[in-house]
């Protein structure tokens, strides 16, 4: 029971980042049927943020992970302003290529102006703090990352049902036209996509940094990949799929890592990838599909 | 209060309209009738600025309009009810009102609200049910209800009895026939052509993208030769 209780919490640490990804690429994917590569630049950003303001301006974390939060949501807008905008209403596949080609863009200008090298920061002082609750150790950061992601998806839940903004946002994501035709502005309402898509990658940022405290050109890809597998998981284009998705990605990937033999954990996860193909055999619409579940 | 000069519109190579030309006057109700695949569906799209066109002309009020987007349109006072709806199924009724008056303040929009609610009593028992989940009728009235919500002038309609039982129909037609006598202004598109003719002030007759008749309901509802465009047949075809 208690190796039971301390997978989940530590699954669901590793599945908030996951968690507040996904929703963001479901959100985009709802409003623009994009499935966005370039999310995970947020991140890479974000790293580069962490970078000159804990090592090069010596300021706190506190400050950087405001600055963490804040430049991933303009890296957000301005992809959007200066990528996308401009395939808007382009073949699915074009948008997608193009979000790849964001990605190149960004690791290429990092690789030239920052350098292909690994660069470190120090990580929160009470990032490796640990809590001893009966027989369970309850890392800090863990805690910390929950306790900020039901914050962050409680705010978008009200925003996205309670606000006029939010239920433009819906509206849109579930027929683009129709909101048009409604009186929805699809510049306004797209941009506001990728406000809140960049505010939910922000908080994923600054406590995935927190633990890896490194910056490289790479360093938004894994996280990218793992968030997009979650909103697949989750049932493409689905809110509450998104964040369930993220959860199980999680928990999943903490499972196998405790679980696997030892020879094997270094492949964590290849074997994680292996079970979302076999999920996607049984149930290719995803944990909660559309139709079924609430759209962004 | 709508003009349409020399309209063409195309998709990709193909024109879904040729030089269609057509005037609505304040407080009317004008039909647009033809057989499927006409254009009539293009044209309403192409005046809500769901479509560019590719030649011609629209003036709303006197204000040339041809390619605005279709929000600038709701703000000039122009609304669509498109073909099979397209509510918000996933949204509440109100939910979808809401999305509706999206372009007026909070205050008009609760006092449109209470309007649309007053006009069809039907919303405000379903308040709180997902549009998917209505009924034909049910859904159709909300379509309407949900253009109102912007308080237009000019209402385009998209086959707005289109999969309703005839007592249905009915009430759509009753509504079209009383939200005129409110002073809105109404272009109709409807496959019932003989029904629509019935409340229409004047129609157009589009066939094969172009405008082949036009004039006075009453009088159309006359001639043989649009045989195929009331009752959806060619004449001879399926007689016995």
């Amino acid at each position: 029971m208690t190796d039971l209780v301390q997978t989940l919490i530590d699954g669901l640490g590793r599945g908030s980042i996951y968690a507040l990804l996904a929703l963001g690429i479901a959100l985009i994917f709802g409003v623009m049927h994009l499935l966005n590569f370039a999310h995970g630049e947020t991140v890479t950003v974000g790293a580069y943020i962490a970078y000159a303001s804990l090592v090069e301006m010596e300021l706190s974390w506190w400050v950087t992970a405001i600055l963490i939060f804040f430049g991933a949501i303009a890296i957000s807008v301005v992809i959007e302003f200066v990528a996308f905008r401009w395939v808007r209403g382009a073949e699915d596949f074009t948008m997608l290529l193009t979000s790849f080609g964001v990605v190149f863009v960004v690791q290429a200008f990092f690789v030239m102006y920052a350098g292909a090298t690994v660069r470190s920061f120090p990580r929160p002082e009470w990032a490796d703090r640990v809590w001893q609750v009966g027989d369970l150790n309850v890392g800090v950061i863990d805690v910390v990352t929950i306790g900020a992601t039901a914050i962050s998806l409680a705010v978008t839940a009200y925003v996205l049902r309670r606000t006029m903004f939010g239920t433009s946002l819906r509206a849109a994501a579930e027929d683009f036209d129709a909101a048009r035709l409604m009186g929805v502005r699809s510049n306004r309402v797209i941009r506001q996509a990728f406000i809140v898509a960049g505010a939910l990658a922000g908080v994923a940022a600054v406590f995935y940094l927190m633990r890896t405290g490194q910056a490289r050109p790479v360093v938004g890809l894994a996280p990218m990949l793992k968030g997009i597998l979650a909103a697949i998981v989750g049932g493409l284009g689905s809110l509450s799929g998104a964040v369930l998705g993220g959860f199980v990605l999680g928990i999943t990937e903490v499972v196998l890592r405790a679980w696997l033999p030892e020879y094997l954990v270094g492949l964590t996860d290849a074997v994680v990838f292996a079970f979302i193909g076999l999920f996607f055999v049984f149930r290719p619409q995803g944990l909660i599909p559309v139709e079924a579940g609430e759209r962004v | 209060m709508l003009q349409i000069n020399n309209l063409t519109t195309r998709y990709g190579a193909i024109a879904a309209l040729r030089g269609v030309s057509l005037s609505v006057e304040a407080e009317e109700i004008v039909g647009l009738i033809g057989p499927n695949g006409a254009g009539k569906t293009t044209l309403l799209n192409s005046v809500a600025g769901l479509l560019r066109p590719a030649e011609g002309d629209i003036y709303l009020n006197g204000e040339r309009v041809a390619g605005s987007s279709p929000d600038a349109m709701l703000r000039l006072g122009l609304a669509l009810v498109p073909e099979h709806r397209r509510l918000f199924s996933q949204m509440s009724v109100a939910e979808n009102l809401k999305i509706g008056g999206v372009s007026v303040g909070a205050k008009e929009r609760a006092q449109l609200m209470d309007e649309c609610v007053d006009l069809f009593p039907v919303l405000g028992r379903k308040w709180e049910t997902r549009a998917g989940f209505l009924s034909g009728g049910e859904a159709q009235q909300l379509a309407v209800a949900r253009a109102l919500m912007s308080n237009p002038r000019i209402i385009l309609m998209d086959e707005p009895s289109l999969g309703l039982a005839p007592m249905l129909v009915d009430l759509i037609f009753d509504l079209v026939d009383r939200l005129r006598r409110e002073g809105k202004t109404l272009l109709v598109v409807e496959q019932n052509a003989t029904r629509l003719l019935q409340v229409a002030d004047r129609a157009y007759v589009l066939r094969t993208h172009e405008i082949v008749a036009q004039g006075r309901a009453s009088d159309l509802l006359q001639r043989d030769d649009l045989f195929d465009v009331f009752v959806g047949r060619p004449r001879g075809e399926g007689d016995d």
